[in-house]
């Protein structure tokens, strides 16, 4: 190969990832959910002809992103490349061939060139209802969850299957949002498939053969060359969640090797009876990505820089949950993977991870309206999340980061936008004191958020809360953050259950305080500076000064 | 005879550039420049020197001059580096955190150690009273006044210089801000207070309450600035009134700059873009992409019938390498261009993966280029340039400074080329390709967001780079038509003089087209065109102007919205269904389809009224000549194809208008060179400017 193929071909994957972020772009632009257009609860991607993944926009949030790459073979062997045309899509809600819950719709759209399939792009995003139980841990089973889509056609040629959309509109509370959704969705696709075209005819190109072939042989040498930078051994580490009816125990045992790193999830908790069991894609996906995150965070996604991850989960444990188990709300749990696989690494490299976060969303559905108190409802029906998060955990060199959202992707959106969508009123949203787990580097604070529904009337949280009785653990001698609170603004300090459906009485604000992160190091050896800069500035009391710092 | 004497000052990180222009009559221009080092610690030193050397040039004294416009970076430096007033914000109880929190994520999902923008107010100067509007306006608590009394003695033990007022909702219902505003100045005249109902009307607590503190934090220097360049100018004899660049593309009066310093940030890029906009119109270029590429970055900004794109979102002091989200937001008028760490003296490396990468590290002005001799060993584009053979080593920025050959191929060899096992000239190739793609990749993203193409659409290439890297960009981004102007090198300054007296007022109503509230949408629209007429009047001396109204609308639900213009008189009911068609086609132009059953809200509504833009005589019509014989050959290697060839180099101040050469060859002035491409021809037009054309393949 000369010189000029070689550039040409370095040219060519950067172009593919700026193809697909204009395909995520196109999207958040587009899009009716607010899930995915303020929050960004979405992926998109391009594949191969073997459902590989060869690039992926960096716009999206882990758990979709590496769920989605699993996710393209699975339309392949239902509807096979030579049987697709032009001005096909295909779409899927379903929790084990796309990204774990029915909220999210995955699409997949051939491309083509010079009239051949060349390639397939495919997105993700989390719509804001599909029908069923609505987002929440109460279903029993997937079927109680939601309108459940197999894979199907919903655009033949460019003709939109319009007894799938009659379906779909039926099946939903907000037919128009999600209806529009996926339009946003197909039309995302077309726009990553006509830049693609672009640059075939811009190189000449007649396949991505090539093009893929040279990305998964760099991708793989160099995460193989950043695993060969740890050392070779095997350590374990474990971590509780409340869980649902139980707290839920999360075990790993990380091996790195040679030709990879494997981790064996055994004993760890059997599945729930409610929507916090977690697929198995999930469970790689957000494995993978907080392995990642340390291991090598500087090499693109794709389907070979994610080969080298090898997972073993148990079947029957909550990281392997079989259809139809629930599994609506799997990120409780499925978010606090990066931290577990952080405890094995540190066994590895010690200065290169985070003590544990806040880690789960603390994203509360708000409902309200006559579907919660019937024909004494005294605000118009309302059906609403925000996306929030407490205090990531501490890292090596630098403070954990304050009410801010990892491992998700996600962002908020503003209180101003939630109150002109929704009869809410938030009355406080600010950092939490005394939340961030002490230390040499200290977790980052949690939030305290106070809400009540328009004139104080009544309605109802869908609980899915964690790390409440099990706070964020520091390491290496710092303390733990704070755990949550989930309550009532009444005199007494009712407490609520952190998961599941319970009302907020008329007269009643909703309380959440969400995690700090965990610390780490020993707080003693903390610069004096920082400490008297958090007591200035009202984030750590005297008392907590002294009793943590000895200040 | 003179009529009309006009100066344009535009402080930049290195250099200070002025424009001055003298009218004789309609037909006749005559411009002078000036070039002086930029004086951080008294920037108007620099601008008042600057003056000084062009009037000298131009035989004419500080009172000839009609009007004198000025722009500046002294506001973006400030915020980026932290040397703004002691604010403090005044916020609602219970949200005293959103300057920190902002929307609570990470601008880069798998590194680890990124750090986040500290807010401009510290945590304890940020002080919450109790108050509390809902989205409609209504009080749901009064603003507890002795609460907020109760914090002056806080607000004067920290000496507090500036202050910013954010409450919730309070771009619907300005009261308790202005009641709290009122109090302020009882308690502490002489305090510059910012309100967020006035700095930035409009929904999205973070962002809004974000551009009141940076409006807060900037103010005491902006004004005490603006006060010592006035009367520096006013000391040197100048009589003729001051204007200030506004971000926006208009220009406004000292009293309007000084209390929304804000405004002013991206001054000197929105010159650039009124200078592309200019050189447009002269040409009659309906469709052109501006592109300036200099030492660290490079812009591009979309120009559609001689007006470039307005945007209302901003980011400012970005933390992260050029990142979406790193930086502290701002919701003001700017003109939308994309900025990019791409210029000659970003950086190149090879990352993990064995990819070259390019930027957003630069090498800055010291050390500099590996070739500049200075000790720097890591290969800037510049160096790559020169091993492409695109430089003469002794003629280089007019031969001020001679390059060293031998340097730029240590530092490719050493940071590129052995990696890849490629030699230096294919090494400087694959530099320059990845950064040629950067900035196309950057103009693609841009025309995407704003539903345009490039089909038919010219480049006006300008800064060090922009005419060296134009052919090679336009290539892939489907252009075959790029103009190099003269006067590049001052392009923001030139700009500045075309601009229009100009104001924008953007506020927020929402209503939805199902139930249009035709009468507030009125009285709204009517008190926002009183408001912009009369910050336009101070500085329009009876000049005639338009206006312009514009919606911000979306289907209800959706997150994005689209600017659709409206008719600038009362609306009528008929006029609501016509709107509505508007935004219907829009809407398809973007996303190829407007989505059925959708009903259509508006968010928020802009009103710009401006003094009408001069009349441009079209350009002269030239015969074809032949081209200057070249000053001699260099060996150039072409990026497109990798061949290396005895390239023509032609001196542009040889050329006459008319005259034509063909590429592949070099056309040579002192600040930049323009490289015509093989498949390429250049000819110089009437006006002087130079205009590359691609022959169809």
């Amino acid at each position: 190969m000369d010189a000029m193929q070689a550039i040409n071909r370095q040219i060519q994957w950067n172009r593919l990832i700026a193809v697909v972020e204009e395909q995520a772009q196109t999207m958040i632009r587009t899009a009716f959910s607010t899930t995915v257009r303020e929050a960004g609860d979405l992926s998109a991607g391009i594949f191969d002809l073997q459902g590989r993944m060869m690039a992926q926009a960096v716009t999206g949030t882990p758990g979709h992103v590496n769920s989605m790459a699993e996710s393209v073979g699975h339309f392949l062997a239902k509807f096979p490349a030579h049987i697709m045309k032009p001005g096909d899509h295909y779409i899927t809600n379903d929790p084990w061939l796309g990204t774990g819950h029915l909220h999210d719709l995955t699409v997949v759209t051939p491309a083509f060139h010079d009239g051949k399939i060349i390639g397939l792009f495919a997105n993700t995003a989390h719509i804001i209802d599909i029908g069923g139980l609505g987002m929440g841990p109460e279903g029993r089973s997937v079927f109680e969850e939601g309108l459940y889509i197999p894979i199907v056609k919903c655009f033949d040629e460019g003709r939109a299957n319009e007894t799938f959309f009659d379906i779909l509109r039926a099946g939903s509370r907000t037919p128009v949002e999600l209806e529009g959704d996926v339009y946003s969705l197909c039309a995302c696709n077309d726009a990553g498939a006509r830049r693609l075209a672009e640059m075939m005819a811009e190189y000449r190109m007649d396949s991505l053969d090539d093009l893929a072939n040279f990305i998964f042989e760099s991708s793989l040498r160099a995460t193989l060359s950043e695993i060969a930078k740890l050392p070779l051994g095997r350590h374990s580490a474990e971590i509780r969640s409340d869980g649902y009816e139980a707290p839920v125990t999360l075990k790993a045992a990380m091996e790195v090797k040679e030709d990879g790193i494997e981790v064996d999830f055994a004993g760890t908790s059997g599945l729930s009876t409610r929507g916090i069991n977690v697929p198995p894609a999930y469970c790689r996906a957000y494995s993978c990505f907080g392995i990642k995150c340390v291991v090598a965070p500087e090499i693109p996604n794709n389907w070979a820089s994610l080969l080298p991850f090898r997972m073993s989960i148990p079947e029957g444990c909550i990281l392997n949950a079989p259809r139809p188990y629930p599994v609506s709300v799997r990120h409780v749990v499925g978010q606090l993977l990066p931290d577990l696989m952080m405890g094995c690494l540190e066994g590895f490299v010690p200065d290169r991870v985070n003590a544990e976060g806040s880690s789960a969303l603390w994203n509360p559905p708000l409902r309200g309206g006559a579907q919660v108190s019937g024909q004494a409802a005294e605000v118009d029906d309302f059906e609403i999340i925000t996306f929030n998060s407490g205090g990531t955990g501490a890292r090596p060199g630098k403070d954990g980061l304050d009410g801010i959202a990892f491992p998700s992707g996600v962002r908020t959106m503003p209180v101003e936008a939630t109150e002109n969508v929704a009869p809410v009123i938030f009355w406080r949203k600010e950092l939490r004191p005394d939340s961030a787990g002490p230390g040499r580097t200290r977790g980052g604070f949690g939030q305290i958020m106070e809400i009540s529904a328009k004139n104080d009337a009544e309605f109802a949280v869908n609980a899915i809360f964690d790390r409440v009785a099990n706070p964020p653990k520091g390491r290496q001698g710092g303390g733990n953050g704070a755990g949550g609170w989930v309550g009532l603004n009444d005199p007494n300090g009712t407490v609520l259950r952190t998961k599941g459906f319970q009302i907020v009485p008329k007269g009643r604000h909703l309380v959440l305080k969400l995690p700090g992160g965990g610390g780490m190091g020993d707080p003693r050896t903390r610069d004096r500076a920082l400490v008297e800069r958090d007591v200035a500035d009202g984030l750590l009391t005297p008392e907590a000064a002294r009793r943590e710092y000895g200040y | 005879m003179v009529s009309d004497v006009r100066l344009a000052a535009d402080i930049g990180g290195t250099f200070t550039d002025v424009a001055l222009e003298a009218r004789t009559g309609e037909e006749h221009h005559q411009r002078w420049t000036a070039k002086v080092l930029t004086t951080p610690r008294a920037p108007e030193q620099g601008v008042l020197e600057g003056v000084r050397v062009v009037l000298e040039k131009a035989g004419l004294a500080a009172g000839d001059l009609s009007l004198v416009i000025h722009g500046t970076t002294l506001a973006t430096n400030a915020l980026i580096e932290r040397k703004g007033a002691r604010t403090a914000l005044i916020t609602t109880e219970g949200f005293r955190d959103v300057l920190a929190l902002g929307n609570e994520s990470r601008y880069d999902q798998y590194d680890l150690n990124i750090s986040l923008p500290e807010p401009l107010v510290p945590r304890r100067w940020r002080l919450p009273v109790p108050e509390r509007l809902d989205n409609t306006g209504k009080v749901l608590r009064p603003l507890d006044e002795a609460a907020l009394r109760a914090l002056v003695p806080v607000l004067r033990k920290e000496s507090i210089e500036a202050i910013a007022v954010g409450f919730l909702h309070a771009f619907v219902n300005p009261a308790h801000e202005r009641r709290a505003a009122a109090i302020l100045a009882e308690e502490l005249p002489g305090i510059p207070v910012s309100l967020s109902s006035e700095v930035s009307p409009e929904m999205r607590e973070w962002e809004r309450f974000s551009t009141t503190a940076a409006n807060a934090y900037v103010q005491p220097l902006m004004a005490s600035y603006l006060g010592r360049l006035e009367d520096g100018l006013r000391a040197m004899g100048m009589t003729a009134p001051l204007f200030l660049m506004l971000s926006g593309g208009g220009l406004t009066t000292i009293a309007t700059a000084a209390r929304f310093p804000i405004r002013l940030v991206e001054s000197g890029p929105a010159g650039g873009a009124i200078f592309s906009a200019h050189v447009a119109r002269q040409r009659g270029l309906s469709h052109v992409l501006s592109f300036d590429m200099g030492g660290t970055t490079a812009k591009v900004c979309l120009i559609d019938n001689f007006a470039p794109q307005a945007s209302r979102t901003f980011e400012v002091a970005r933390v992260g390498r050029f990142r979406k989200g790193s930086g502290l937001p701002l919701r003001i008028p700017v003109i939308e261009m994309v900025e990019i760490g791409a210029g000659g003296g970003s950086l190149a490396h090879l990352d993990s993966l064995g990819r070259i990468q390019v930027g957003p590290e630069s090498a800055g002005a010291d050390p500099g280029p590996a070739c500049y001799g200075r000790g720097g060993t890591s290969p800037a584009v510049t160096d790559a340039n020169l091993l492409l053979g695109r430089y003469d080593p002794e003629s280089f920025a007019g031969g001020s400074l001679r390059l060293d050959v031998k340097a730029s191929e240590a530092a490719v060899t050493t940071n590129v080329g052995q990696g890849l096992g490629l030699e230096p000239g294919m090494a400087a190739l694959g530099i320059v390709e990845v950064v040629d793609e950067n900035m196309a990749n950057a103009a693609r993203v841009h025309a995407i967001e704003s539903a345009k193409s490039y089909e038919g659409r010219a480049i006006i290439a300008f800064g060090g780079g922009g005419p060296v890297h134009g052919c090679r960009v336009a290539e892939k981004i489907g252009v075959d038509r790029i103009l190099v102007p003269s006067g590049a090198g001052v392009g923001s300054a030139i700009g500045f003089l075309r601009a229009p007296v100009a104001y924008e007022v953007v506020r927020s109503l929402y209503t939805r087209f199902a139930s249009f509230d035709l009468v507030g949408v009125n009285a709204l629209l009517a008190d926002m065109a009183a408001e912009a007429s009369s910050v336009v009047a101070q500085g329009s001396f009876g000049a005639e102007t338009t206006e312009a109204r514009i919606a911000y609308m979306r289907y209800v639900g959706q997150g994005h919205e689209i600017a659709v213009p409206l008719p600038t008189r009362e609306l009528t009911s008929e006029d609501v269904a016509s709107i509505r068609a508007a935004y219907d086609a829009e809407y398809a132009r973007f996303y190829d389809r407007p989505v059925p059953g959708s009903d259509v809200e508006v968010l928020s509504f802009a009103v710009t009224v401006a003094t009408v833009i001069e009349k441009v005589l079209p350009a002269a019509e030239v015969t074809d000549a032949p081209g200057p014989a070249p000053i001699r050959t260099q060996r150039v290697r072409d990026t497109a194809s990798g061949q290396v060839a005895d390239w023509a180099i032609y001196d542009r101040t040889a050329m006459a208008p008319g005259a034509v050469v063909t590429g592949p060859c070099i056309v040579a002035e002192a600040e930049t060179s323009t490289l015509v491409g093989p498949g390429w021809t250049c000819r110089m037009d009437g006006l002087g400017y130079l205009e590359l054309v691609k022959e169809a393949a």
